[in-house]
């Protein structure tokens, strides 16, 4: 049984989290998130659960680095800047194999930029961020209900693969209210019973754990390798994992691409934009479709494989509120054979429906590879 | 007949890997001869900092978590938060507390985490080769104050002990010194009253351990307890701080 709520993209996650049986929360303030820990704050102790505003992000994410090697779901949240600062931390969580969800709601850079909704933040989320060879799982929720949804899907995902997943949406989706559907019991988390179900008590199957040696050897959790070759072996059982993760977990939505000429690719936000402008092209029988990743990491390459399988002679447009991030992976998922176009604002702009069919109608009869594509402002 | 000393139960019989004379093995020694002492290895967690003791759990026979440089204390923190009823300590150098770390350090501090700290005092940097530290004395030669430090320049040895100690949140901190055995015993008592302290409940509890680093010191380690007992005390007075 559900019910339908009212509620803000930053409120949704921060809901879901609890839901998802998360019992720690380490932040600190910065906009466009603050709804996050203000939401946690209040939540954590109703549920049993830790919150700390932190004197840092720095100290944020090591907070719920010693929460999660302890074997309990645990998440951080920030936005740009400050996920900047938790790189540190997020390296170390994926070489230490502990499972940990971070929220990023991307606002403008580089630098301190601005507040306004950004998607710039795709690299830093996608090929790594922090130093060494690692990947975050990275899902990109494009309504409030499924910021709500991916948000629990986030904490699966990272116990599953022990290993570092964020999320990634913008300011706009996190400050938007909608309704959504959740289960009703949900938000009436009984106190006493999610407190003994929870805190205090890690997960029986989370063997590795620290909770003290009793009855067992000591564990360890650390991302250190030291000795010759054991960094090497490290390694690559990551990228044994990671290729696991990219078979098993690519995530996407594919909208009238079956008879499409031009295939608009973008996520999030975007690709909300991008569906009104669908409905405007289609309505004057222009055959065009959307890819919409849900995935980030791993890049959903195979309905790409899919779209070339079938032969079609379709041109590719990615949309982006960056200046061109996402559009290197949709590249390299079809090849050199296929046009690939770009259309992105970043700074405060994002890509507006008329620019984005405007684009499409442009590029809809050309022969040849030619990028970037200015849009018409 | 009856075996009347014997290597702690939580320590591993293996080969060190610190230098002639360092103190680190003896800090080591006597955290676990008070974990043994107070029975609780089953129940202990401890947090490593990055250094020369980054493999400090390769020595210890209890769990174990690593933290990045100067972030052990908001790890610990997310561990004992979660874990009220485990014995959580921290194990740092003096760059890692007192440098990068000051943050972490000042405000698991302020918040009276009860916790407890083992924060090394040798007053460089060993693992990476003898820079200056920010408990360096005047007049030190490192690798990076290669004429010795210069207040104007480097600014002066950090007191964080002091420092901490004017914050209502922590409830003990102690220094205490390895540069002779009877200061050994001292250092043990103090290690095991912060780890009580932590049993009891009452907050944050550090033990500032003044250690000796012969190699980065360029002294024997006869040499450097001597300069330890005679030198660096001075700078770093010994005894109950709060």
């Amino acid at each position: 049984m559900s019910e339908k709520i009212l509620i803000t993209g930053n409120e949704a996650i921060a809901e879901a989290a609890i839901q998802a049986g998360a019992r720690f929360y380490a932040g600190y303030p910065i906009t466009p998130q603050n709804e996050i820990p203000a939401y946690m704050a209040k939540r954590m102790p109703e549920v049993g659960g830790v919150f700390i505003q932190s004197e840092s992000e720095l100290a944020a994410i090591s907070m719920v680095m010693g929460a999660a090697a302890c074997g309990f779901r645990a998440l951080t949240s920030s936005s740009s800047p400050g996920i900047s600062l938790k790189q540190e931390g997020i390296s170390y969580i994926a070489g230490a194999e502990l499972p940990a969800v971070i929220v990023n709601i991307m606002r403008a850079g580089p630098g301190l930029g601005n507040i306004w909704p950004a998607q710039s933040d795709y690299f830093q989320a996608t090929k790594g961020g922090g130093h060494g060879d690692y990947h975050n799982i990275v899902l990109a929720p494009a309504s409030v209900q499924e910021a709500f949804d991916l948000t629990q899907f986030a904490f699966e995902l990272a116990d599953k693969y022990r290993n570092p997943v964020m999320v990634l949406g913008d300011g706009l989706l996190g400050q938007m209210m909608e309704p959504i559907l959740v289960p009703r019991s949900s938000f009436l988390v009984p106190r006493e019973e999610s407190k003994q179900s929870t805190k205090h008590e890690a997960q029986s199957t989370k063997t590795w754990a620290l909770t003290g040696c009793k009855d067992r050897k000591p564990n360890l959790v650390a991302s250190f390798r030291m000795r010759e070759g054991d960094l090497e072996k490290l390694n690559q059982h990551l990228q044994e994992k990671y290729q696991e993760i990219e078979g098993k977990e690519q995530g996407f939505e594919a909208l009238d691409i079956a008879d499409a000429n031009t295939i608009i690719v973008a996520y999030g936000t975007m690709a909300r934009i991008a569906k009104g402008a669908i409905k405007t092209l289609r309505a004057k029988n222009i055959k065009v479709g959307l890819i919409r990743p849900i995935t980030l990491w791993p890049f959903p390459k195979d309905i790409f494989d899919r779209v070339k399988g079938q032969g079609l002679r379709v041109k590719f447009l990615a949309v982006e509120m960056s200046y061109g991030q996402m559009v290197e992976d949709v590249r390299l998922a079809v090849g050199s054979e296929y046009m690939v176009e770009f259309l992105g604002r970043s700074g405060g702009g994002i890509p507006s429906e008329e620019e984005i069919a405007y684009s499409v109608e442009r590029i809809a009869d050309r022969k040849t590879k030619r990028y970037p594509l200015n849009a018409k402002r | 007949m009856d075996k009347i000393f014997t290597k702690p139960k939580s320590l591993r019989d293996i080969p060190t890997h610190y230098c002639p004379g360092c103190g680190h093995g003896v800090a080591h020694r006597l955290v676990c001869e008070v974990v043994d002492e107070l029975d609780i290895r089953e129940k202990v967690i401890g947090v490593t900092p990055i250094g020369c003791a980054v493999i400090a759990y390769d020595y210890w026979e209890f769990d174990c978590c690593e933290a990045a440089h100067g972030r052990a204390l908001a790890v610990a923190t997310g561990i004992k938060r979660m874990r009220p009823h485990n014995l959580v300590f921290t194990y740092q150098g003096d760059g890692d507390l007192a440098a990068i770390g000051t943050a972490e350090t000042i405000h698991a501090a302020n918040r009276g985490e009860n916790l407890t700290v083992i924060f090394i005092n040798n007053a460089v940097y060993g693992m990476t080769g003898g820079q200056m530290a920010p408990t360096t004395l005047l007049e030190q030669k490192t690798a990076t104050t290669p004429l010795g430090r210069c207040a104007k320049l480097e600014g002066y040895p950090l007191k964080i002990s002091e420092l901490l100690s004017c914050l209502p949140g922590v409830y003990s901190i102690e220094r205490v010194s390895t540069d002779s055995p009877a200061k050994v015993l001292s250092a043990k008592k103090a290690i095991k009253q912060a780890f009580i302290n932590q049993m009891e409940g009452k907050g944050f509890s550090l033990v500032e351990i003044l250690s000796a680093c012969p190699t980065y010191l360029g002294l024997k380690p006869i040499d450097s307890v001597k300069w330890m007992a005679e030198t660096m005390t001075k700078e770093f007075p010994l005894g109950k701080i709060k």
